[in-house]
């Protein structure tokens, strides 16, 4: 069964947030990892990309599957976890420990239609 | 009459219905409904034997006139050795599949991961597929490239140097797939800097298609071309023959992102336009938007030097209506043409392939002008076609070479006729030419 | 087949060479030229003898499967025999030897193939005019979506910027329409896995370009409600798009342009017999119905009134027209159903497509003739189902009933085991069998896909039946041996996660 954590936000498209300060850091999540299987490629946005919620912001690939990612937050990309251009397994080894961007958040309230781990984890069972 | 190609006796016919469980073969369509089912006869011929059309293609082959060709515009005529044919005729190349089960297709794998070496070698680029239908859909396909590795940007430009079908297959395409196209006009024979400076003013493009030998067959100097492009975050696109890439300056020298052309100079007979190759490679950095098949090298579990291919993600049928490109080719077996020739070649083979192509068409071009028939259109540097103005109607020039059974002076623009030589013309070819030429009355 | 493990850089040694070019007799070199317009540095191609290139390519060769070599049952792809006729008059040196541009004058007999080759595929399938420039299958999709656009634009109908696809499509289908810059709108498919129609009606509206069908579709199934979605898409506005693809069971039977098609391509490396030469080149051409021909893509072959042929490039040639004016779809005064090329969707192709592929084409149904072409399609039909009547007791058929051309198994009867269709898939490679196509279509989790073609014996056919049971026995008896197949092959399993990973794509990179 796929790990949640929790005190994150996760979205229905399987995206989760850590919030620190007004800063939001992007991952995505063990079920998703675990559904792509060994991931090769992570097509990350640049720095500075402006992005709305529900936006289209990268992509995972794994050998024979891509799923594009979209962002849970509006704001503005200040960093990028440029650690998983050489070495996607990361994700695979530790979908929560291995954030993806960093959003300097434009609306935090958008925070508030984001699910909590327990209700994450039910809609996953649900699939 | 049994037909050969159908393997089945009536009795098998007969035990196979009954296996399925139905009474003829009629009934294996008893879900079409009755008023699509064709019954009327077929407007086609009666079924031949071999012989009789092996005769009806001698026949219809008759109606041809076989020429001296000197005309290039994007088809050459440039000798395939017989060894080629040779290769591709071997069944195991010829009637297998795109390689989706590596185990089995080693060979396919194999000469398509030399393909990408060898026009590596050429280009000067990281990586290059092996599926592109010809040089014009290979510059098409280039254009949504840059569009794609550039998010934000709107508009293309291309230089009005380029062969007259590959501007016009990249205008189709760009068209349709909503891409605003700029163009960068000629000055003097060449893509005008000056012009591309200024429509690269307002920092909108994500690439800029220019051809290493253009439409008059003169070799572009693209001095500060890359900079002024990547100087606005745009990618610089080099459209080049790869057979004259044994001498002249590479795409990568010249600094391009992405490099694309038809590689039908290396080793493919013109065939009348096709089948050929284009070739689409680029650096590093745009290999995940680079569309097609691409082969890696890897192992498998005992270790064993493998290939197969890699990057598939990428692909139209993992990305469906996501796809930046709907390529699903994988032009195998002209990149089997092209790698056998390559191999044949060689560094050594390939630079006399120029060297007797560029020999043979200064020499043409000086006999020319000595006639007094023609005056230079531009002056330029050229490797082995060149543009003349003709002071002859070129009507009756065309004319008078056809009764002489050769294939030249093609109109490129009001007055411009296009000259072409390859290692396959000789000295009393040439002679030949400019008798004929001598003869047309001004 | 063998393993040979050299790449052909390996063989190289300094001063071989494989073809021997003269010396030059001409004065000019290309020493000559600026050097700032030379490279600096030679290319490192290969230096080898002729020998050694006939032995590596040879060896090479010997590592491949090919129809030629075995029962190659890939579903969707009509592996059938390509007969060598078709191969001895591409070959001919009086066609290879044509430039492209060479007046038409010199081409009569070219241009007379492709009048004649057109004429018959019209018949074949029921359209009124084909374009024989497209390359591919996936290129005479985007042709034909572009021949629907125009013909929206030429209406001045602009809205019309939406395309349905069922979502049991190959994946090239949305993908054109992708390309061709169309929204994709899916419709599901039912519980029998045909296009629902109820799910189709509320997608129909004065937004809607067209639908793309394949029929039968990727399941194997004839679509028996095509006439009232014809009438249903035509009555909205929209045009229907037939993907070729699966047109051999039909050949014979059944006329695409008889079910209300507008515009269909055709694969004629699948249906025709030409052969797929490890994935091209092919042909892909374009028909279109009466309403549509004005919109094929130029150049393109016409037919004077003394019978000889010339080719229209896209200008406008009416006398009506400005100067200069016309050139495909640029304003030129002219009706929609002007036929000069002027109201064309534009030049999709270098030249005039693959030739040397057409030929071969045309050599087939020369050899079929109007007697032959009757029994292709359910020649076809019987093999599949032979094989899915056969094997239904092993493997999970999810739709039962007559089948077209090819079906879909999904998995394994005994879901007991661990074993998955990749394990099946690649335990047949040991048995000397070609895979079938596997994990499609994507409406089941372990799709194995089998097109027998009508070119395959019953023998044939039983031999593969008998494998096909072994195996699925294998399966509950000894799942180790078939998790790690194949292992006879020349290689076995490859680890393409690093392939993916690092991505190692020429002989360059390996030195590192």
């Amino acid at each position: 069964m796929a790990k949640t954590v929790d005190g994150l936000y996760y979205s229905e498209s399987h995206e989760w947030v850590k919030v620190e300060g007004n800063v939001a850091l992007v991952g995505i999540t063990d079920f998703a990892q675990h559904s792509m299987g060994d991931l090769s490629y992570v097509d990350m946005p640049e720095v500075d990309d402006q992005l709305e919620a529900g936006e289209e912001f990268g992509a995972v690939e794994s050998v024979k599957a891509a799923s594009d990612l979209y962002s849970p937050v509006s704001g503005t990309v200040i960093e990028i976890n440029e650690e998983l251009e050489d070495s996607p397994e990361l994700l695979n080894q530790d979908a929560y420990a291995n954030w993806i961007m960093k959003v300097d958040m434009s609306n935090p309230a958008e925070l508030e239609s984001l699910m909590d781990a327990s209700a994450y984890d039910a809609m996953c069972q649900g699939n | 009459m049994a037909f050969a190609y159908f393997p089945h006796t009536e009795d098998d016919i007969r035990a196979m219905l009954e296996r399925i469980g139905v009474s003829s073969l009629e009934d294996l369509y008893s879900d079409v409904p009755e008023d699509v089912i064709y019954r009327d006869q077929y407007d086609l011929p009666d079924a031949m034997s071999e012989h009789e059309v092996r005769k009806y293609f001698d026949d219809i082959a008759a109606q041809n006139r076989q020429m001296l060709c000197l005309c290039g515009l994007g088809a050459y005529d440039h000798y395939s050795p017989a060894v080629i044919s040779h290769i591709i005729s071997r069944s195991e190349f010829l009637t297998a599949y795109t390689p989706y089960q590596p185990e089995v297709s080693q060979g396919t794998l194999r000469y398509i991961f030399e393909y990408q070496s060898m026009i590596a070698e050429l280009t000067g680029m990281d990586c290059t597929n092996a599926s592109m239908y010809d040089g014009a859909t290979a510059a098409a396909e280039a254009v949504m490239m840059a569009m794609a590795s550039t998010k934000k940007k709107k508009r293309v430009l291309i230089s009005e140097t380029l062969l007259p079908q590959v501007m016009n297959v990249v205008r189709t395409y760009a068209r349709y797939n909503g891409i605003e196209l700029g163009f960068v006009p000629s000055h003097e024979g060449v893509t005008s800097y000056g012009a591309l400076l200024t429509e690269l003013a307002a920092g909108d493009v994500a690439g800029v298609l220019v051809p290493g030998i253009n439409r008059y067959g003169i070799i572009e100097d693209l001095t500060g071309f890359a900079d002024a492009v990547h100087a606005q975050k745009g990618l610089l696109i080099v459209y080049s023959d790869p057979s004259s890439l044994a001498v002249i300056k590479t795409p990568r020298e010249w600094g391009a992102d992405i490099a694309c052309g038809d590689a039908q100079t290396l080793g493919v007979p013109m065939c009348f336009g096709g089948p050929y190759i284009g070739f689409l490679a680029c650096m590093k950095d745009h290999v995940r938007k680079l569309p097609g098949r691409i082969v890696g090298a890897t192992h498998d579990v005992d270790g064993k030097r493998a290939y197969v291919l890699t990057l598939q993600a990428r692909e139209q049928h993992i990305r469906r209506e996501k796809a930046t490109s709907n390529i699903c080719s994988n032009q195998s077996l002209m990149a089997l043409y092209v790698t056998v020739y390559m191999s044949l070649m060689g560094p050594h083979g390939l630079r006399q392939v120029n060297e007797l192509s560029y020999g043979g068409a200064h020499y043409l071009h000086d006999r020319l002008m000595d006639t007094g028939l023609f005056k230079e259109a531009f002056d330029k540097p050229f490797l082995k076609e060149f543009t003349l103005k003709s002071l002859v109607p070129v009507k009756a020039l065309q004319e008078a070479l056809a009764a002489a059974g050769i294939f030249g002076a093609v109109e490129v623009e009001d007055g411009l006729v296009n000259f072409c030589v390859t290692e396959k013309v000789s000295k009393e070819d040439i002679d030949k030419v400019i008798n004929v030429v001598k003869e047309v009355k001004a | 087949m063998k393993y040979y493990d050299k790449l052909i850089f390996d063989l190289s040694k300094d001063g071989k060479q494989g073809y021997s070019l003269p010396s030059s007799k001409w004065s000019a070199s290309v020493g000559e030229l600026p050097s700032g317009l030379c490279r600096t540095v030679a290319p490192e191609l290969p230096q080898v003898s002729e020998l050694d290139v006939v032995r590596h390519y040879t060896n090479l060769s010997q590592m491949n499967f090919g129809v030629d070599t075995g029962f190659y049952p890939l579903g969707s792809c009509t592996m059938k025999y390509n007969p060598k006729i078709n191969e001895e008059i591409a070959a001919h040196r009086a066609f290879a030897s044509l430039h492209p541009l060479q007046p038409a004058s010199s081409v009569q007999g070219v241009l007379k193939i492709y009048r004649e080759l057109s004429r018959a595929l019209s018949a074949i399938t029921g359209m009124a005019e084909f374009t024989l420039d497209p390359f591919a299958g996936a290129h005479g999709e985007l042709t034909g979506l572009m021949i629907i656009r125009q013909y929206h634009v030429s209406r001045g109908d602009l809205k019309r910027t939406r395309i349905i696809v069922p979502d049991s499509a190959h994946g090239t289908n949305p993908a054109s329409a992708a390309v061709c810059g169309l929204e994709v709108v899916q419709v599901k498919s039912n519980a029998s896995g045909l296009v629902d129609v109820e799910d189709l009606k509320p997608l129909l509206d004065d937004t809607v370009a067209g639908i793309m069908m394949t029929n039968p579709n990727t399941l194997g199934l004839f679509e028996k409600d095509i006439r009232n979605i014809a009438s249903l898409v035509h009555e909205c506005g929209g045009l229907l798009y037939y993907d070729g693809a699966n047109m051999n069971p039909l050949m014979g039977v059944v006329r695409p342009g008889d079910m209300g098609f507008d515009v269909l391509h055709l694969n004629l490396h699948k249906t025709f017999s030409t052969p797929h030469g490890g994935g091209g080149p092919g042909a892909g051409p374009v028909g279109v119905a009466a309403h549509l021909v004005s919109h094929l893509p130029v150049p393109k072959v016409m037919e004077a009134e003394d019978g000889t042929f010339y080719i229209a490039d896209g200008a406008c040639r009416c006398p009506s027209a400005p100067e200069g004016a016309g050139v495909f779809g640029k304003e030129c005064g002219c009706m929609p159903d002007c036929v000069c090329g002027c109201q064309s969707c534009g030049q999709i192709s270098g030249f005039m497509g693959n030739f040397g592929v057409l030929l071969r084409a045309y050599t087939y149904i020369l050899m079929l003739g109007r007697q032959n072409i009757r029994m292709v399609g359910p020649l076809s039909v019987l093999g599949a189902n032979y094989i899915k009547e056969s094997l239904k007791d092993s493997f999970r058929l999810p739709v039962p009933g007559v089948c077209k051309h090819e079906f879909v198994f999904d998995g394994l009867m005994d879901q007991s085991t661990e074993v998955t269709t990749l394990d099946i898939a690649k335990r047949l490679l040991d048995y000397g069998f070609h895979a079938p196509t596997i994990y499609f279509p994507l409406l089941f989790h372990q799709s194995i896909m089998i097109e027998p073609t009508e070119t395959e014996s019953k023998e044939t056919l039983d031999g593969f039946i008998e494998i096909m049971k072994h195996i699925a026995a294998e399966a509950a008896t000894d799942p180790e041996t078939l998790k790690t197949a194949p292992h006879t092959t020349p290689v076995r399993r490859l680890d393409e996660i690093t392939a993916a990973r690092q991505p190692v794509l020429q002989y360059k990179d390996m030195c590192i």
